[in-house]
């Protein structure tokens, strides 16, 4: 018998904590606002060099650029911030922070920026007309525009030229009760530096460790109450 | 009346007699054509074994309302699960070639595309969405 080491205990025990964080909705069934689907991400955990969770991200959702870093889609950046005094960097994962206010939704012409019942801040892209109001109002710089005609689109992640798109939390999968892309993918090929689950199920591993822990959100000066907490910076 | 202006009048007779021969033709060709060739498309047979969600004749007058329905529903409601689903036309209605490979659903003589040019209709659907099924996890 070979041994385990000390790594695959690790990251076995980690599976076991995050195995499914919600039962799959029955068929029918419309989101509910006893949900709020949220993510908590330990900075501690994250390398300044691994990517693991935006490559995940772009496998997962069929992103293709045209090797233009400033127009090309991402839902999740990676971005490096260093304490001007200590000069400590902390490097942290970035995607939509699926606020409770969310300004996009407010200053959307048509309706197309939206927010579910359970929190998840999405673009409906049938009538959203590319005005880019919504990345305008962003604070957090979360959403894309596509420019280009695209091609190769995942069945689960329609996505075309002159509309707004951005991290849709993997709503997909987590109506399905699986974890996003980039939480599945960073537990298993990173640290588990992320964390998801439902911040109003008390039960939930994330709710009480937002319950019992220090966590900050980013811009939290701007009220918006986002979904997404970090931890270590 | 003079015989000059006679003669003139059944000139005149001839002539838009030919040109309304010429007209008429025209306009026959102009008919007949598109009639030849508005042969009743012949799409390419859903995969074997599965069944559409209604009737032939159900599903080519209705099928965009479903769709319209069901996209509001799924993407705003967060309602999974609809009996229709442009995802579920796809899977059944597909084809792939000879090497495997899939083949999208608007490409010429395609299942989506053949009926959309015979009615003249443009969907945009495939603007946005997929045009074949889900690649397998593991093949990624």
């Amino acid at each position: 018998m070979t041994a385990l080491s000390r790594r695959q205990v690790v990251l076995a025990s980690g599976a076991v904590l995050i195995t499914g964080p919600a039962l799959a909705r029955s068929p029918g069934a419309p989101a509910s606002p006893a949900n709020r689907w949220g993510l908590l991400i330990d900075t501690r955990k994250c390398a300044a060099d691994c990517t693991v969770c935006v490559s995940a991200c772009k496998a997962e959702m069929g992103l293709s650029g045209h090797d233009r870093p400033l127009t090309d889609a991402q839902y999740i950046r990676k971005i490096e911030v260093r304490d001007p005094v200590g000069g400590k960097l902390h490097s942290l994962p970035v995607m939509c922070q699926h606020c409770a206010k969310p300004p996009c939704v407010d200053v959307c012409p048509t309706g197309a920026s939206m927010k579910r019942a359970d929190g998840i801040v999405l673009v409906d892209r049938h009538i959203c007309i590319g005005c880019r109001y919504c990345m305008m109002a962003c604070p957090y710089k979360a959403r894309s525009f596509a420019h280009e005609e695209q091609t190769g689109q995942q069945p689960h992640l329609p996505r075309g030229k002159g509309t707004v798109e951005s991290c849709t939390l993997c709503v997909h999968r987590v109506d399905e009760g699986r974890l996003p892309a980039c939480v599945e993918a960073c537990a298993a090929k990173a640290k588990g530096a992320m964390l998801f689950g439902d911040l109003n199920d008390p039960a939930s591993e994330i709710a009480r460790r937002v319950a019992s822990e220090a966590t900050t959100r980013i811009r939290a000066d701007l009220g918006l109450d986002p979904g997404v907490r970090y931890q270590g910076i | 009346m003079r015989p000059k202006a006679l003669t003139r009048l059944a000139l005149l007779a001839t002539l838009s007699r030919q040109r309304a021969r010429v007209i008429i033709a025209i306009l026959l060709a102009l008919l007949t054509l598109p009639a030849l060739a508005a042969e009743p498309p012949a799409p390419p047979k859903a995969k074997a074994g599965t069944t559409c969600i209604e009737s032939p004749s159900v599903m080519r007058r209705d099928h965009m309302e479903m769709l319209k329905h069901q996209r509001d529903d799924t993407l705003r409601l967060g309602i999974r699960g609809a009996k229709a689903s442009l995802k579920g036309c796809v899977d059944c209605h597909s084809t792939t070639t000879a090497e495997g490979r899939p083949v999208p659903v608007n490409a010429e003589g395609q299942f989506c595309q053949s009926c959309h040019a015979y009615a003249a209709v443009k969907p945009d659907c495939f603007e946005c969405h997929a045009t074949t099924p889900a690649v397998k996890e593991a093949a990624r």
